[in-house]
């Protein structure tokens, strides 16, 4: 259908997004009936938000169920949610996403998703996450098909620049599409168009300068037009700007939808310095999966947003090579030419260090205890001398997954006005409400199982209320 | 030849770049058995770069997933890279040196190497029987050879395919020299390896089919591929089952229709015609993004052949009452001879070096 045809229309659901979050929409409220019109900001290739980087979904269950492994009941999934977000979350819509990702997968496979068994390196997740054959890509595409074949009208390259709200309701939707200015009617509208963190500018708003150094692990369509625009109209919302999830990623990344492959795991096995070639944090202080995600902080706060991982060989073997090549040289002061750094300042932090390192039993496996005594900052585990060449290093800027701030909902993807009632017909899944239930910190696959709790939501409850 | 080496060593690098990629994402792990074997690697040797390219099946599913897919600037497609790769490797493994060059222009070869076999066959036919021979309506036991000289077809016969076994063993020994993994290959490896081949296990898709021809996920080509191959082996049983009822038995061709060479001939000949239909339809009607078109010549061409080598086989068995029979075995020896000629030059050496590759991955 042509952007001028879906003009004339008075639609039941129109769907903002076109990643996990608005399809979960788009397809519940087709499936309830109601004519759904589903505008997505990326042309065809780009299309699914940041849904096309993920590769699986947390889901309670408490029997064995298709790929999952054992049980992994509500209680569990609940305390690991708690210890994630030191408590910024909200019990109620928090058990209840996760009660209802107990039916997730099922309806999941219904619609074309495929499943397959946990991935290596990630047998930690085979209990809790669900993994997406191909990944999220795979998935985006499954529910891009179902979608059509359902008879959803999807709209490629058309960006949702307002959504005109008179008193809580969503009265009409203004978008450009493929270049040229579009209004909509509908009974209906779900937000779910993502985060900002792609938005240049607002990022500086919160970060400064620095936030010119931030390089967007998803996609560059994440632009918060829609979150800035209900923001101003008296939607009440969740978390704040500056908040947002960080990792350490390989500074050679390209500025956008780098994804998996920029990211680093050598930190725990390595000594990160700054552009001073001075080490600022506790590398070793607790296992990776536990601590990657406050190092994209940790290097945004050092000057020029730049750290460096400094390796020997001894340390190669023991982690996920990134995508971009190691940088070697045979000597601790080649190897900070290489870098740009000072090589007499890295020499003597190289040396300082490795004097401080107690012999112990090193194990990559576990929390070994091997640690430096009288160095500050210590590292407190896998601290070995860095002493046998080839030095390896690796560049580190901080890579942005997601923002938190957020929309305000309750329990039925309502989205709140700041006195608290719910708009009347606007409803809202994804990352741009994701911020009710996960205030900080990150749980693997999380994510995608609020945007499709919520979509599935949202979907429905839009098609209720457009149909009656 | 310079020219070659160069464009080698392009492919050679951009696959290597491409699986370092896909060696940092694995996301794909669950396809098919190129990202379980290429995450055993942290380095890409050549070898190890072309075994996985002949580990690959060419399903698609990996580029449709793919999030580095163009038009991203990482550009990765596995699919067309390998099969470029592929194509590359044929060259690098053929026997003798020399005929690696029939890989350059495949299609062409495939096809000149036809119409000369024909040529010579309908010439030859001609000239070695008496007038009045030809076309005229024979039965009975020996008829064949009162058109074509038993010695004369099987001598040709016996050469033409001993010399294309010779060959198509010597590429695959020269692949399994630089494929052959570093542990001891175990008998459950083996079993596993031609489980997988036998079964195209890896167009599986991890379950759900392939792509065969856009983004919707079918068992088409697989279950084509099957009809071909199956039908392929089935031809070649009748002609195994002939060999031996004629040269041991003393019971020359040609055989009653409830005969073992006629029935497998019948199953295996209609089995290629719908499988090389098949796969010639999906060419055709399949999304090229992933594919490598330089190389459709060299696929066509063989599957061409083969559904010529069917249908002319059954034509002949149709009409073996006739006085068209002297024409048609001709006609039907002459895409034999062709066939038995181009194996170890033709897209057919996928067949050694996927099955070799899976047993070795």
């Amino acid at each position: 259908m042509l952007a001028a045809e879906v003009e004339t229309e008075t639609w039941d659901v129109l769907v903002v997004g076109g990643g996990n979050a608005a399809l979960c929409a788009a397809i519940t409220a087709r499936e309830a009936g109601a004519r759904v019109v589903l505008l997505e900001h990326a042309p065809p290739a780009f299309r699914g938000g940041n849904s096309r980087h993920t590769r699986n979904l947390r889901a309670m269950h408490d029997a064995p169920h298709g790929v999952l492994v054992d049980t992994y009941g509500e209680d569990e999934y609940w305390d690991d949610l708690l210890r994630v977000t030191g408590g910024a979350t909200d019990e109620h819509l928090a058990r209840m996403t996760i009660r209802a990702s107990a039916a997730a997968p099922a309806w999941m496979t219904a619609r074309g998703v495929n499943f397959q068994p946990s991935l290596t390196g990630t047998l930690s997740l085979g209990r809790t996450n669900a993994f997406f054959l191909g990944g999220g890509k795979a998935l985006v595409n499954a529910y891009f098909a179902t979608a059509e074949r359902l008879g959803v009208t999807i709209l490629y390259d058309t960006e949702v620049t307002s959504i005109t709200l008179d008193d809580g309701f969503a009265r009409e939707v203004t978008a450009v599409s493929r270049g040229f200015p579009l209004t909509l009617r509908a009974r209906a509208v779900v937000v779910a168009s993502g985060g900002f963190q792609a938005n240049a500018a607002w990022m500086r708003e919160s970060w400064g300068e620095a936030a010119d150094n931030f390089i967007i692990r998803g996609t560059p369509y994440a632009q918060g037009t829609v979150l800035r625009d209900l923001l101003g109209q008296g939607v009440q919302h969740v978390g704040d700007a500056t908040q947002c999830h960080a990792v350490a990623i390989d500074a050679r990344a390209p500025k956008y939808d780098g994804g998996i492959v920029t990211r680093l795991d050598c930190v725990p096995f390595s000594i990160v310095v700054d552009r001073d070639a001075q080490r600022f944090y506790d590398e070793g202080e607790d296992v990776w999966p536990k601590r990657y995600a406050i190092w994209g902080r940790l290097v945004a706060q050092r000057p020029g947003q730049i750290a460096y991982s400094i390796i020997d060989a001894k340390a190669e073997p023991l982690f996920m090579p990134s995508v971009f090549p190691a940088i070697r040289a045979d000597t601790i002061a080649e190897l900070a030419r290489q870098l740009g750094l000072n090589p007499a300042a890295l020499e003597a932090t190289v040396k300082t260090y490795n004097a401080a390192v107690v012999p112990g039993v090193f194990d990559s496996s576990k929390l070994d205890f091997c640690r430096t005594e009288g160095l500050d900052p210590p590292k407190t585990h896998w601290a070995r001398a860095i002493d046998t060449p080839p030095f390896i290093g690796y560049p580190l800027r901080p890579g942005i997954t997601f923002t938190y701030l957020g929309v305000q909902v309750n329990d039925r993807a309502q989205v709140l006005m700041q006195d608290g009632r719910p708009a009347a017909n606007l409803w809202a899944s994804g990352e741009i409400m994701a911020g009710n239930i996960l205030g900080q910190g990150y749980l693997a696959g999380f994510g995608m199982t609020i945007g499709t709790v919520f979509g599935r939501l949202a979907g429905e409850e839009a098609a209720r209320y457009a149909r009656n | 030849m310079p020219e070659t080496d160069s464009a080698l060593s392009t492919t050679m690098t951009e696959a290597r770049r491409v699986m370092e990629i896909c060696n940092a994402c694995r996301y794909c792990e669950g396809f098919c058995a190129v990202f379980p074997a290429m995450a055993l690697h942290r380095d890409f040797a050549n070898a190890d770069l072309n075994r996985l390219a002949n580990l690959c099946h060419n399903c698609k599913a990996c580029y449709y997933a793919c999030q580095y897919a163009p038009p991203h600037p990482f550009g990765v497609n596995v699919p067309q890279t390998f099969a470029i790769l592929r194509d590359e490797s044929y060259r690098a493994y053929a026997w003798p040196r020399p005929l690696a060059a029939a890989f350059a222009r495949n299609g062409t070869v495939v096809a000149l190497t036809t119409g000369l076999s024909l040529a010579l066959v309908l010439i030859l036919t001609d000239s070695l029987t008496a007038p009045g021979i030809l076309i005229r309506a024979w039965t009975g036991r020996d008829a064949f050879y009162r058109v074509i000289p038993w010695a004369a077809m099987s001598g040709i016969a016996a050469i033409t395919l001993l010399f294309s076994m010779l060959a198509l063993t010597m590429g695959g020994m020269a692949f399994w020299r630089e494929s052959r993994p570093d542990r001891p290959v175990t008998g459950r490896a083996v079993l596993r390896g031609l489980h997988d081949a036998l079964t195209l296990k890896n167009l599986g898709g991890g379950g759900h089919g392939c792509n065969d021809r856009d983004g919707a996920f079918s068992t088409l080509r697989r279950r084509f591929h099957h009809a071909m191959a199956y039908g392929f082996a089935a031809c070649f049983a009748a002609t195994s089952v002939a060999a031996f009822e004629a040269y041991v038995l003393g019971l020359p061709a040609p055989y009653p229709w409830l005969s073992a060479p006629v029935i497998l001939g019948v199953v295996g000949g209609a089995g290629l015609l719908v499988g090389t239909s098949g796969l010639i339809g999906l060419k055709f009607t399949t999304d090229p993004t992933a594919t490598a078109p330089a190389l459709l010549g060299a696929d066509l061409a063989l599957l061409a052949l083969l559904w010529f080598a069917a249908a002319t086989g059954i034509t002949l068995l149709l009409f073996r009452a006739s006085a068209a029979m002297g024409p048609l075995l001709a006609l039907h020896l002459g895409f034999i001879l062709a066939l038995f000629i181009v194996l170890p030059y033709s897209k057919f050496v996928h067949a050694i070096y996927r099955t070799l590759a899976l047993i070795a991955r």
